[in-house]
This record gives C-alpha cells, structure tokens and sequence, in this order.
C-alpha cells in the first residue's frame, strides 16, 4: 500500500467519523440498563422505550446490562456508560446501595439518573418509576390466589432470592392483607433464586411436604414459569393453581392446561414507554424531578412523584383464559 | 536450620523445561502483544476509549481482582488453589459491616478485614497442610461456609453507611487519575514479583510446584511454605474485601460472587501452569490488563456481557491448548 493511499484511507474515515457525528445533531441518548440480559421482562421494556424514542424523536435508546444479576456487574456497565456521556441512564438495580456511588458519580458528570422497576436509594437517582405500587402488589397477588379458593386452603409462597428488594416488599404487603382471607394459610416461603432448575426443584419440595396445597404464588416470572411445569409434572393440575408474577408468553401453555389458572403482571412494554418518557423529560430540562411533581408520560398520561421522588406507573392487570391469546404474542 | 543456611540450591526454572519450553517462555511477550492489539482496537472501535478519567474508571474492573490474583498465583504454583476466595471477601466486608454497627472507625475496620482474611486463610490452611485434605475440595466448602455465615448475619439485609475517609480507599484519588486502587495494585504486584522471582521464598514455591517431595527431601518445608501462601491468599481476600466494600460503600452476601472463577481465570489466562510449577507475576499483571480491557472496550460499544464472556473462555482454553498444540504438532514433525 501506498503512502498516499493509505493517507487517502486515514483522510476519508476521519471524515466518515465527523461527518456522522455532525449528521446525528447530538441525539438525545437515553441508556436503559437491565438487571441482567436475556431476561424477556427487560426485552419488552426496551421495545417499549423505543415507541417512545420513535415518538419523541432524535432519540437513541442504549438497551444494555450484566450477564448476571450482580452489583458489580451494574457498575461496570454504569461506568461504561458514563465514559460514553449518555444523557440519561435509567436503571433496574440489583442492589440499591452498592451502585450509589456509581451513579452519583454519574449524576456529578451531569447525567440525568433514574430507577425504575427495581429501585435504587433516594441519594443515588433523582426519581424512581415503580411499575405499581407495593401494596397492589401484595394485595393483587394474594387475590389471585383466594379468588380460585372459595373455601379457603394452603398456599405457599416461591420467591425469587431472599435478597430480592422487590419480591420481600411484596410478600410483606401480602402479609398484611392475610387477615381478610381468614380460611386461607401461608404455610411456607421458599426461594428459587430465579433460577429455573432451582426454582422447579423448590417447587416440587413444596408439593412433597405439604400434599394438601391448594396454590403456590412466585411473584417472579422465571419462578412462575417452573412452578407450573413442576405442577404438570407431578400431575396436580387442577390440585395445585399457580400463580403470581409471570409474562403472559411464557404463562400461555400453563394457562391452557390449567396449570395456572391466572397471574398478573403490569405491562413491561408499557414501563420501559414510560421510563423512557420520564428520563427523556428530565434529560432536556422538560421537567424536574421533585416532591409532588407530575411528569407527562405520553400515551400513559402522567405520573406524580411522592415525597421520596418515587412514582407509581398504574396497577398490576390480571390474565386468564379470557385474554391470554390477545397478549401472549405482544410480550 | 534457617532459610540461608540451605547449601546453593540446584537451578529450578521459573518455567519448565522441554519441547514446548520456547512457547511457554514467550508467553508473556505474546499475551502482552494481545494486551496492545486489544488496546489499539479499542481506540479505533470507540471514540469515548482514550480519555484518562474513563481509563481510570476502567481500572476498577480488575484491580480488586488482580490483587488476590497475585496470592493465588503463588499457591497455584505450588500445585495448590483456593477457591474460597469470593467467600473470604464476603466474610470479611460481613464482618466489617458488623463492626461498623458498634461504631468501629476507618483503622479498625481496615483492622478487622484483613484480620479475618487471615483467620479464613489459616483455617483453610491449616485443614490442608495438617489433614493433608486436598485443597480443591478444603476450598470448595470453605467457599460455601464462608459466604453462608455472611447470608446468615445479613439475610436480605445491607450494612452501609460507611465513613467517608473508608470510602476513600475504594473511590479516592492520590494523584489526577491515579486512584489508590490502582497504586495499591501496582506496589501489591511489585512485592509479589519481586518475592516470587527474586527470594529464596519464591524459589521454594516453584520447587514444590515442581515435585514436592523432592522439595521435602531437599530440606523445604513444603506444609509451612503452602501455610504461609494460605494466609497470604486470605490477607489479600481481606485487602480485596476492604477495597470493594469501600468503594460499593455497602455489605451484602452476594458481594463479589462469582470471582473466584475470574481470579483463577486471570491467573490461568497469565501463563501460570494450572498444574503447578510455572508461571510468572508478570503474566498474571498482563492478564489483568486484557481481561480489564476487554470488559471495558466491549462495554463502551454496549456489547452485551455474554460476549465477553466467551471471549475470555475463548483466552482460556486457547493459553491452555496452544502449548499442547504446538507440542504436538513438533513432536508430529520429528
């Protein structure tokens, strides 16, 4: 190769580089970082960011997280993208305390920081979009269980890990209504880990020791999922109704055989169209994140922050046999 | 009988000799050659890459990491391991996180890290060296004992609210982008060079990775060396620990898990024989360096985890099988 030509190649892809960088007109880059990838809860939110990229326009959308559901794996992706100098990072925290640091760091570069899903502490983000709130939640989840159970019963609780801030704060809201199902027992609480082979293996543990269960709740999708092949496995369908947490694509099959009889779920598509409004707002000085400020989320309306800047998008919606078909090709 | 008063101990390599001698000795050039092209690619692959504050941030990927790297080499080259490491730095942050409750400060709490680093190191030490149990399978149950007594302290609970002079030793800076990390990373690795390369201490190591009961024989004394490694391995679990829990500014039970599959991998991925024997603190500083690189080039281009990943195992199995390989095919051609 030539000097001149090789000169020529250097000359022609810096310019390729300006000339993108100056096309683009700075677009608005929103990063929206999952707890882990591969999850079909997180790849239902990233579409729903990117409606409202495609809505709001000139924006980008970052979808990006950790292999594992770790801490540490969220700081590197967060420090990732402070060296990019994203506008917004909105995040589904594995931990609330230990990426703090991490994303005051990012909030001190002047990029815009919110949580959403799973929560970081007040001093780590500006404002944080719960998919519901806690209370629903307990209340929807025990609901479920007691509406197939006229005559009251024996439920068990399959949890994710016994770290898990969302899964412990719903089981605790949980407890608090039991006094308006008088007939029905909580009669144990077991961790799958989110982990489906663990989560499958606990599932059956249940069955086993209590023989007379009427219901296993998992307020997780990948918990839910294994509960009910475990119960089709063991041949209790109709003795044993899953329910809880899951998404209706992986649920269709449990709600056809009966394995689970209904679940509910907010709608991922929706919270990451939300998120995306939310940080997008934020990021261009649209609106402040504080006490009692109502934010525009287009389609979804509006949220209203609290007085811990948290704000809660709508209530969890219940799927059965009448609307699985409907949502089961959506997420 | 003290260390001096050994008779001039016969020359035992670093690395082993044989066919494959030529590749093994050059496998520090050849990982360093990596270590650039990686470093090159990633200044092409993303404008954000040479900028001295992201580069510095960068370090915090691997510093922790390298530092109990440093140990484990040392115990891998004398044919030992410690998979228990992850666990010691979740005991010891446990314990620190238990102390700060009594309103322990910053020198005390630094105290209590290392303390406990070294109490796990001897206790994994001491079932090897005087029961003579294997140390893979000492290690693999100390690995679950150790983060389990930190599940049971803490359950779904966090310690934080860590003084800001401690966070300091995890997020703090001594000069411009140097953090305090990075320095103690850089001093750690020249001690450790300079005792495995340059002192009859490092000499016994390799002598014992090599055949340990000649070493026996020679007047080593092989289960005191292994102790002392132990201990070190938990001293430097228990730096970790300090660091991380410093610059996480909170405890859980699930911190740093899954690192001692990345440590061992770092120390594998630097040329130090798995079997024992051979190796080199240069290398395992190089392979910090990559395996760093890696993680942070491939984040900046948004690359999802998994990648990496596969890349690093590519590294793994490829520093592992090359050797053989060219063993193989030379052997093949004689």
């Amino acid at each position: 190769m030539t000097f001149t030509r090789r000169l020529a190649i250097g000359v022609s892809l810096a310019a390729s580089l300006i000339g993108t960088t100056a096309m683009a007109q700075d677009p608005v880059r929103i990063a929206l970082v999952a707890k882990s990838l591969g999850n079909g809860f997180f790849e239902a939110a990233a579409r729903g960011a990117e409606e409202a990229a495609a809505e709001l326009g000139n924006t980008e959308i970052i979808y990006t997280g950790p292999t594992d559901t770790t801490a540490e794996g969220q700081i590197e992706v967060i420090n990732s993208l402070i060296a990019q100098r994203v506008d917004a990072i909105a995040i589904s925290a594995n931990d609330p305390d230990a990426l703090v640091p991490a994303l005051q760091k990012a909030m001190q570069r002047g990029i815009t920081v919110i949580s959403w899903d799973s929560g970081v502490a007040a001093e780590g983000r500006e404002m944080h979009l719960a998919p519901s709130s806690d209370e629903l939640i307990g209340k929807t989840i025990i609901k479920l269980a007691a509406d197939h159970l006229p005559d009251g019963g024996k439920v068990a609780v399959l949890s994710a890990t016994s770290t898990s801030t969302n899964q412990n704060t719903w089981i605790a809201e949980m407890n608090k209504v039991m006094g308006d199902y008088p007939n029905i027992e909580v009669v144990a609480t077991v961790y799958g880990d989110d982990l489906a082979d663990k989560s499958y293996r606990e599932a059956q543990g249940l069955m086993q020791s209590h023989p007379d269960l009427d219901a296993i709740i998992a307020p997780t999708s990948v918990g839910i999922v294994a509960a009910a092949q475990a119960v089709a496995d063991a041949g209790m369908i109709g003795k044993v109704n899953v329910t809880g947490l899951g998404l209706p694509s992986e649920m269709a099959g449990a709600i056809d055989s009966g394995a689970s009889q209904s679940f509910a779920i907010w709608n991922p598509v929706d919270l990451g169209y939300t998120t995306a409004m939310i940080a997008h707002a934020l990021a261009t000085d649209g609106a402040t994140a504080e006490p009692g400020a109502t934010i525009g989320t287009g389609r979804m309306g509006s949220v209203t922050l609290d007085d811990t800047n948290s704000a809660a998008m709508s209530e969890p919606f219940t799927y059965d046999k009448s609307n699985i078909e409907e949502f089961k090709s959506i997420f | 009988m003290s260390l001096t008063d050994i008779p001039t101990p016969r020359h035992i390599p670093d690395r082993l000799s044989g066919q494959g001698a030529r590749i093994l000795r050059s496998w520090e050039l050849l990982l360093f050659v990596i270590a650039v092209l990686i470093f090159l690619a990633n200044t092409q692959a993303s404008p954000y890459f040479l900028d001295p504050w992201n580069l510095s941030d960068a370090t915090f990927n691997f510093t922790e990491k390298a530092m109990v790297a440093f140990a484990m080499a040392l115990l891998i080259i004398a044919g030992e391991i410690d998979l228990s490491v992850a666990g010691i730095i979740a005991l010891a942050s446990t314990a620190m996180g238990w102390a700060l409750q009594f309103g322990v400060g910053t020198p005390g709490l630094i105290f209590i890290g290392l303390g406990v680093g070294l109490l796990c190191g001897a206790f994994n030490g001491v079932l090897v060296t005087r029961l003579g149990l294997p140390s893979i399978v000492v290690t693999i149950g100390t690995m679950s004992l150790f983060r389990g007594l930190s599940y049971i302290v803490l359950g779904d609970q966090a310690f934080n609210g860590y003084p800001t002079d401690f966070a300091w030793l995890g997020r703090g800076y001594v000069v411009w982008v140097i953090s305090f990390e990075l320095l103690l990373f850089v001093v750690l690795a020249l001690i450790y060079g300079a005792v495995l390369h340059f002192t009859n201490f490092g000499r016994h190591v390799f002598t014992i990775g090599n055949n340990a009961t000649a070493a026996r024989f020679s007047g080593i004394r092989v289960e005191r060396v292994k102790m002392i490694l132990f201990l070190l391995t938990g001293l430097m679990s228990g730096i970790a620990a300090v660091c991380l829990t410093a610059r996480l500014g909170s405890t859980r039970p699930s911190i740093a898990s899954a690192w001692e599959l990345e440590i061992v991998t770092m120390v594998v991925l630097g040329g130090v024989s798995i079997l024992g024997g051979s190796g080199s603190i240069l290398g395992v500083v190089i392979a910090a360096l990559v395996m760093g690189m890696v993680t942070f080039g491939l984040g900046l281009l948004n690359v999802p985890g998994i990648v990496m990943s596969i890349f690093i195992g590519g590294l793994l199995i490829g520093v592992i099988a090359l050797p053989r390989l060219f063993r193989l095919l030379r052997r093949g051609r004689v």
